[in-house]
Order: C-alpha cells, then structure tokens, then sequence
C-alpha cells in the first residue's frame, strides 16, 4: 500500500514536469496553430542558462530566475527573427523548419559549452528527504517540483480564464481572424505568448535538470512526450494538457513499477523482464492510438473552427 | 509525358543520366565508394519517392514511414537468420508485411486529421520500434548481421556492387513509373480529389476514406521495398533505423526536393545526402550549417528545389 | 541550382581522393565526434593523437595518416564511414568504436576486406565467441567482464543480496548477467529501464527500496549515470543500500556527478593512478596537452590501439601486406599498455586484470578516481570457447 502511494506520486511528479513543457507548446500550437518542434531545445536552453547562472551567481534562487528570463527573452527574439514568418502556413514547412532549429540549437550548445554537459547541483536544503507519512519519505526536491508545477498550473488558469489576456488567448485558439478583425494587436499577442511558452519550457528544463540531466539532444527525446501529451487532451486546451500530462505520467511509471511483476504472473521470469520495459515504453503510445482512434481531436478539442 | 525544355526537365534528365552512368565513373575513375554512398541514396529516394505518393498527392503526413523500412529490413534479416535466403520468398514477404502493417495502422489513423495524423502515424512507428528493441532473438537494440544477401538464384548477384546497384535504380525507376501510373490514373485522380476538398469528392460519392487507405498501403509497400534493399545493402538491421528522427529526415528529404513532384524526393534525397557527406568532411559542427539552410529553404523555397527550378523556369 | 550542382562537384572532388599506399601508414577512426556522447569520441581522438605524438608520428619509419570519422551513433551510419574507410581512404588499420551496435554494423565489411580491426571499447560477446575473427583485435574487454569483477568484489566483501537495475539493451543485459554469473548470495530484484529515452528512475529506486536488498548494482554509463546518481543520492538511502556500478562512474561523468559519487565502488581494468611508467608519462603528458581534461579508460584503450598498431607495423618495417606477419606480431600483444602487461586470448580479447577503484577528494577539492585493490588477476572472457580460432 505504502510502496503504491509512493509510485503514485512518483508519476504525479513526473507528470508534472511533463505539464510544464506540454502547457506552452499547446499554448503556441493553439493559438498560433504553430507546431513547434523546437520547444525541445528552448527547454535544453532553460537548463543550460540555468546551470551557467547558478555557477556564475553561486546562488540557486537568484541563478533560476536569471535563466527563466533569459529563456523568455530568447524564445522572444526567436520569433520576432524566424518563426513569425512561418505563421499561416503548412504544418510541414513549421515541422521542418523547426526541425532545422534544433540542429542548430544542439550543435551551438556544443560549440559554446562542448559536448560533455553541465551539472546543476541543488542546495543543501532541497537534497534532503522528507517523511510526508509514516514509513514514506521523499525527496524534497520532487516534492518543490510538485509544488511549482501547481502553482503554475493554477496561475495558466488564472490567467486564461480570469484576465483579459486570457480571453484573448482562447479567443485566438478558437477563432483567429476574430481576434485580429476586432482590432486586437495580434502580433504582439503572439509574441508575447510564444514568449510565455519559451518560459515555461525553459522552466521545465531547469526544474528537471538536478535530477536528470544538462545535456545536448535533452529536448528531443521528452518533446515527442509533450506532443503525446497535448494530442491526447486536445491541442489548444491547458486543461486537456494538464489532466493528459497526469494520467502520462502515472501511466508510465505505474506501468513500470508493476507491469513486470504481472507479467512474471503469466510469463518466464526472463522473457518477463525483457519483455516489460518493451511493453511498458510502448504503453503511452498506445494510450495515445487509442485515444485517437476513438476521440479523433483528443480528449478536450478547442472549439471547432 | 509532354517533354519542354525548361530547367526542371533538363535537371530530372541530368539526375536520370548520372545516376546511369554512375557506375562508370566509378570504374573509370576507381573510386568505389561514390558507387557504395549513390547505392544509399537510390534507395533512400525510393523511400522518399513512396513517402511523396501520400504526402505530395494524397496530403497524408505520415511521421511514421521509418517503420517499412525497419518491417521491409527486418523481413529480410529474420529470414536469413532462419536460414531462409531466397530473394524470392524475402522481398514479397518484406513487401506484404509492410502492406499488412500499412492496412492496419491505415486504418486505425485515417480516422483522424491534421497534426493528429502525424501523430498516431509516430506512434504507431514507435511501437514498431519498440517491439523490433525486444526482439532478443534477433539481437534486440544491437540489430542483426545479415552474412548472406538475398539469393535470386543465378538472375542477379547481389553481392556484385554494380549489378546491386543497378538493381537498386531499377527499383527507384519503376517506383517511381508506377506511380506517376497511379498518380495519372483515374484512382489517382480521386486520391488527389479528396486532398484538395474531401466533402465535396464524398458528395460526389467516393468513399474517401478507402482511397486514401488503399493509398497509404500502396506507399508503405513501396517504402517495405525500399526496406529490404537497404537491409541488403548495409548487411544488417537495427531498431535504431526506425527511430522517428528517420522518419524525420525522410520528410526533409521529400521537402526539400519538392513535394508532390515525380521526381522531387529524388533529388531532394541527393541533395540531403551529399550535403551531410560533404559538409561532414569540412565540420564537425555540419548541424549549424544545415539547420539554418533548413530553415531558409522553407522560408524562401516553397515547394522545394523542383519548386524553385519551374519558378525559373517561368521566369 | 547551381549551389547543388556546385556541391555535387565538391562532393565528387571530396569523395575522389586519389588513393596512394606504401608512404604512408594510414589508420581509419571511426567514432562518436557529434551528438551528447561526442565526449567519448573526443577523449579517444585526444589519446590516440597522444599516442602518435610519443611516436614521433612515424610509424615503422613511415609518417602517419589517421582519418577520424564520426559515426553519429548509429550502426548504419557506422557501416557506412567504415566502408569509406576502407574502399575510398583504403586505410591499412581501422581502429575506434565506443558502441556494441555500430562494431556489430561494421564487423563484416572490414573482415571481408581483411583490414585489421581494433575495437577500442565496445567488446559484445559476438566478438568474443561465434564471430571472433583473425583480423580483429579488441584493446578493452568483453562487456561481461567488468561486471564479473564486481561480482567477486561483493563476494569477498560478503555482500548478502542485491537488486539489480540496468538499462534494456544488449549491454545491459550482458552486464546484469555478468554480476549474476559471479556474485553468491541472493539476487532479490532485476529491473531493466528503457534505453536510452527513460529519464525518470524513481520508480526502479522505490522497489529497491521496498526490496529489502542489502545492496543495489547498477550499470548506467554516460549521461544516464549522472541522472542515477543525482536520483539515487536524493532519495536518501546511501546508508542503507550501498551501490556498487560497472562504468557508471568515469573521468567524464565525475565533474558531473560531483561529491554524488564519493564511496561508488566501480570496476575497471584500467585507473588513471596505475603505477607504471607508461601510464604516468601518458596521464601527466594527456593533462598537460589538453588543459582542464582527465583521460577516462576509453582514451587509455585507444593509445593502447595505437600502441599495439605500431607494434605490428614495426615488426613488418612498414611493409603493411605482411598481413600475416603483423597478425602474428599482435597476437604476442608486445607493446607497453598503460594498464600493465595482459596477454591476448585465442579470441583476440585481452586476458587481464581488473582493479577495485572508488572515487576521492583530493587536497585542492578535486576528486578523481583512485585504484584500491586487485579484484581478480589474468581475468578471461566466458565466450572463448565458443571461438573456432585456436
């Protein structure tokens, strides 16, 4: 029982963290109808300035926040350069041209902090572990990740639905020439979102980056997890990305934690522990192709065009 | 086909010419590996080439095509590995299988549209390369050493360099005749009907849905094809060939030579090819090169380098 | 256009380099120089160009050419450089491969074209057994036998049980295997993850921990280390679970893993601090030449690669179609390895030690890694059997 509370919050942290990338890219994907694969990289960008300020400042606190705004005003001139002139037009030229993006972010990190990737050593107060209940502790640091990403969820909620900017924005993903033939300021409404979203990848990136990794190619591996993410609850919809990043989350660490031991159930104990990281890696695609098939527009489609 | 001598035609009868003649170069000049790389490359564009039939005419964007490759390649490889090496049995059995996968993912996908078909179309090729990862018999994630070529009795040698490429140009020379035939037939007429306005071709009566299934299929055996030669051309097969950065690059090669062009993915395939080649030998850092290019490509090049060439063509 | 057809003729220039043999001794070295593992590339490139320098660059009296060719990780990419090494740069030896994938892509074509091999790192059990070859020659390992090593070392430190953790490929399982294959006491758990796209291993520390094994061994090499490591010292059971690893902790993952590695016991058959004279002259030369650097043991395998291609080219007087001649001149492994003598089985895989090191902090706060003792001596494969070579 103890050991399922804890797996659980396991997932819930993982997903989590997945939300935070998922929710800017359905963001931009929404309400710019841009898909952007290059998403990956500002995230690997976040943890690169991250672990840079921290070891330029010597102070965690004071290093994150330079890096979250860094990563905003990169993702800022990244659109003002390139990518609002890719606006409007076909899915795969955004795809391929954000592709290009990407080698050229992974081969500039290489050039300018080499190959072998940083580390971003947490403070002494966040390595402890923490008794939450009786005969389970946990790592502080997780428990911080859940608490951000939290908070910032219920922030992106705010803000979407409490403000003026947020009826903008689901203005823009439901209809966009509404939005621009009543007078709004579109250009700096993209801008500015496509800023929100940069941040938040960035902060996805940092966030991860003292448990797992500052490296090259980072991006790339859990981006395709965050399109998983934003397919499955609908592109455009923060709600739809947040409950999907959850139940990804859960999934699949729940499916990694007890698949095996069901599986050695039926199965040879040998054939069982190969054949359950197989299965278990491909259970997130199969949720999302069941998804699809029986939902074709996700869970939570934004309103029909 | 109306010949006109315009740029476009004079560059796709200069690519078909070299791309004959490569093989006496190669023996004029010694240099056998410019044969070995073109090898790669035709049947890379062949991979493109069946990729273009639904992207280009049928506007299917499928992310997933490094999966007939990988099901083509592996049909090949698990065969030999049973002791099966007929070329006979091995490639209609690569090309079926890749039909089977086709029809089944086909239609399980088509249910959906837009970015939620690149998707399920991924996923779909990621579970593909998951289930060939657990393949323990057959090397897992460490692939398979293929140790005989296939064997087509005393027609063809495989293992002959010349003679296995010009088989591979066959291959790309009829895929590519056999679908310029569908392209102009009347089914693909429907096919292509359907991409521009799908309502209307339904109110007409056509069943869209089977059309572009049946489309999708014909290009995933195709790819199946293109699977097995390369499989016979590297002498092994590997998961890490149906990764989704393939099917990735596969798209680049498509769009990069002209989408929904004949021989748009062909010259694409080169071009991409002998970029990453060449650009390789200058700098370790090709990646910060070839990205940007990417980029302006797309910003300034719609419709690819055959784009850019009927534009001057016009001019 | 003409930008293609302009590149189309610098490629056909670039790809028609005339090939002219007898002057000069040409080594073809294929590894990773891109992507987050072109560290491991750069080190061996670093070692192997160390090694040509204490050469003088000559070789059996002839100048040197090496050509280092990048192989993206990937097997097919691989095969393919290994082709243009061997048809177009028509190189005499071709040396390198970090990974088991790519060696297993390239094997054939350099068999096939009878131009020796040396693997300096990736050892899979293929290489060793069934498709051993007289033309291939390994300067590191077979994969199982580091994790053997550290099997005996929890024996003699009578270590009761154990979870076992690695990643789901090939390797991995040869070193899951490995440990078990040697270690006496009890194996509780085995937990493979996904290779190499899982990030998050929580879940795989949350059993172990419920396990109550007396121990964990995992086998996490690269940038999958530091994330193990970074998960395995938050969670907080280092006291309770010690960790014992196989190529989890290196030169390249340290200045990462920071003080997170201090007490990992790993095995290696090679530590920087080894006693001999060639290995301190090849460490304080490697540091000064390359500023800010530490030599992992893949950049000592490829000066050993190195080493012993020079042996066979001098035992020839640079007369590179003696095929059979240098064959047999390798075999005798007459060079100085850094790591000490070892003897080549029928196999071609070193017959060798393997030493117990662990991470320490130096007087300046730096740490590096240390040999503590000799886990096993003249250690050799369990797959020479299977070698048809005598």
């Amino acid at each position: 029982m103890l050991v399922l509370v804890e797996q659980s919050l396991n997932g819930l942290q993982f997903g989590l963290l997945l939300f935070l990338l998922a929710a800017g890219l359905t963001l931009v994907f929404g309400i710019m109808d841009f898909v952007n694969l290059a998403h990956g990289s500002l995230y690997m960008m976040g943890a690169y300035f991250a672990a840079t300020f921290v070891a330029w400042t010597g102070s965690f606190v004071f290093g994150i926040v330079l890096a979250l705004g860094a990563t905003l005003l990169l993702g800022i001139v990244l659109e003002y350069v390139a990518l609002r002139h890719l606006y409007g037009r076909d899915h795969l030229d955004q795809v391929l041209a954000t592709f290009g993006l990407i080698l050229f972010f992974n081969d500039a990190v290489r050039l300018i902090w080499g190959p072998a990737g940083l580390a971003l050593p947490l403070p002494a107060w966040l390595t402890v572990p923490v008794q939450i209940m009786p005969g389970v502790s946990y790592p502080a640091y997780r428990l911080s990740i859940i608490a951000v990403a939290l908070a910032v969820a219920a922030m992106l909620y705010v803000v979407v639905m409490r403000t003026r900017i947020g009826m903008l924005i689901r203005a823009g993903a439901s209809n966009r020439e509404m939005i621009g033939a009543l007078g709004i300021n579109i250009k700096l409404l993209f801008t500015l979102v496509f800023g929100l979203g940069a941040a938040l990848a960035g902060l996805a990136g940092l966030m991860q980056a003292p448990i797992l990794t500052v490296q090259i190619g980072m991006g790339e591996n859990i981006l395709i997890l965050a399109f998983v993410i934003i397919v499955i609850g609908g592109i455009g919809s923060i709600r739809g990305a947040f409950l999907a990043a959850i139940f990804v989350g859960m999934i699949d660490t729940l499916g990694r934690a007890f698949l095996p031991d069901l599986l050695r159930k039926v199965l040879s104990s040998a054939a069982a522990s190969t054949a359950a990281p197989a299965l278990s890696s491909m259970l997130i695609y199969l949720l999302m192709a069941i998804v699809l098939v029986v939902r074709p527009e996700g869970l939570f489609p934004a309103a029909k065009r | 086909m109306n010949f006109s001598f315009n740029a476009r035609n004079v560059v796709v009868a200069l690519v078909v010419l070299g791309l004959s003649l490569l093989p006496v170069y190669s023996a004029l000049s010694g240099n056998i590996f410019i044969l070995t790389l073109f090898t790669r490359i035709v049947i890379f564009a062949l991979a493109a080439a069946s990729l273009n039939l639904i992207m280009g005419y049928g506007g299917m964007m499928s992310f997933g095509h490094a999966a007939y490759l990988g099901i083509g390649g592996y049909a090949v490889g698990i065969l030999a590995f049973e002791g099966i090496g007929s070329g006979f049995i091995q490639w209609p059995v690569a090309v079926a299988a890749s039909a089977l996968y086709g029809l089944v993912i086909g239609a399980l996908s088509l249910r959906t549209r837009g970015v939620y078909f690149i998707m399920i179309t991924l996923a779909f090729a990621q579970m593909a390369f998951y289930i060939a990862s657990g393949l323990s018999r057959y090397g897992g994630d460490d692939g398979l050493t293929i140790y005989k070529r296939s064997d087509f009795g005393g027609l063809i040698n495989l293992s002959n360099r010349v003679q296995f490429y010009y088989l591979c140009l066959g291959c790309l020379f009829g895929g590519i005749y056999l679908i310029w035939r569908i392209v102009n037939s009347r089914f693909g007429m429907v096919v292509q009907g359907i991409r521009s306005n799908e309502q209307r071709m339904q109110a007409i009566g056509y069943h869209a849905n089977r059309y572009r299934l049946v489309c999708f299929v014909i290009s995933g055996m195709i790819c199946g094809l293109a699977g097995a030669l390369l499989a016979n051309n590297t002498d092994f097969i590997s998961p890490a060939g149906m990764y989704w950065t393939r099917s990735g690059e596969l798209m680049v090669m498509v769009v990069f030579g002209g989408m929904g062009s004949l021989f748009g993915p062909v010259i694409g395939t080169i071009v991409f090819l002998l970029l990453e080649e060449v650009l390789s030998q200058f700098t370790e850092y090709w990646a910060l090169i070839m990205g940007p290019l990417l980029l302006l490509i797309v910003l300034f090049a719609r419709g690819g380098i055959m784009g850019l060439l009927g534009r001057m063509s016009r001019d | 256009m003409k930008t293609a057809f302009w590149l189309a003729g610098v490629a056909a220039l670039a790809l028609a380099q005339p090939a002219f043999a007898g002057d000069t001794i040409k080594i073809g070295f294929v590894s990773t120089f891109s992507g987050p593992t072109a560290v491991i590339g750069n080190d061996m490139r670093n070692s192997f160009e160390l090694a040509l320098d204490h050469l003088g660059r000559k070789m059996g009296g002839k100048p040197v050419e090496v050509i280092y060719e990048d192989d993206g990780q990937k097997p097919d990419v691989g095969k393919q450089k290994t082709e243009k090494l061997i048809q177009s740069d028509k190189v005499d030896f071709i040396a390198g491969y970090i990974w088991s994938n790519v060696l297993l892509a390239s094997l054939k074509t350099a068999v096939d074209a009878k131009t020796f091999l040396i693997s300096a790192n990736a050892g899979p059990s293929q290489l060793a057994g069934e498709l051993c070859s007289p033309y291939v020659f390994s300067t590191s390992w077979q994969n199982d036998q580091t994790p053997q090593a550290m099997g005996l070392y929890m024996n003699q430190k009578g270590v009761k049980s154990v979870f076992l953790i690695g990643p789901n490929y090939a390797a991995g399982k040869d070193m899951l295997a490995g440990v078990k294959s040697t270690f006496k006491g009890e194996v509780v758990g085995e937990e493979y993850t996904v290779w190499p796209s899982q990030l998050d291993f929580s879940a795989e520390l949350t059993k172990a921990k419920n396990s109550k094994a007396e121990s964990i061994f995992v086998f996490y090499p690269g940038a999958a280390g530091v994330q193990f490591l970074n998960q395995y010292a938050q969670a907080g059971i280092k006291a309770q679970m010690p960790l014992y690893t196989a190529f989890t902790v290196d030169e390249l993952s340290l200045p990462l893993q920071k003080d997170n590695a201090i007490g990992v016991p790993g095995a290696q058959e090679w530590v920087n601090d080894l006693p001999n004279a060639e290995n301190k002259r090849f460490v304080e030369d490697y540091r000064k030449k390359y500023t800010g650097l530490r030599p992992t043991y893949y950049g000592a395998q490829a000066y050993d690669a190195a080493q012993l291609i020079n042996s066979a080219v001098v035992a020839v007087k640079g007369d590179t179609d003696k095929k059979d001649a240098m064959k047999a001149e390798m075999e005798k492994a007459n060079f100085k390895s850094l790591r000490g003598p070892f003897k080549y089985g029928n196999n071609h895989i070193p017959i060798q030690n393997f030493y117990l090191q662990d991470v320490v902090k130096g007087a300046d706060g730096e740490l590096s890694l240390k040999t503590v003792a000799t886990i096993v001596k003249d250690d050799q494969d369990r797959f020479h059997d299977k070698c048809p070579m005598k």
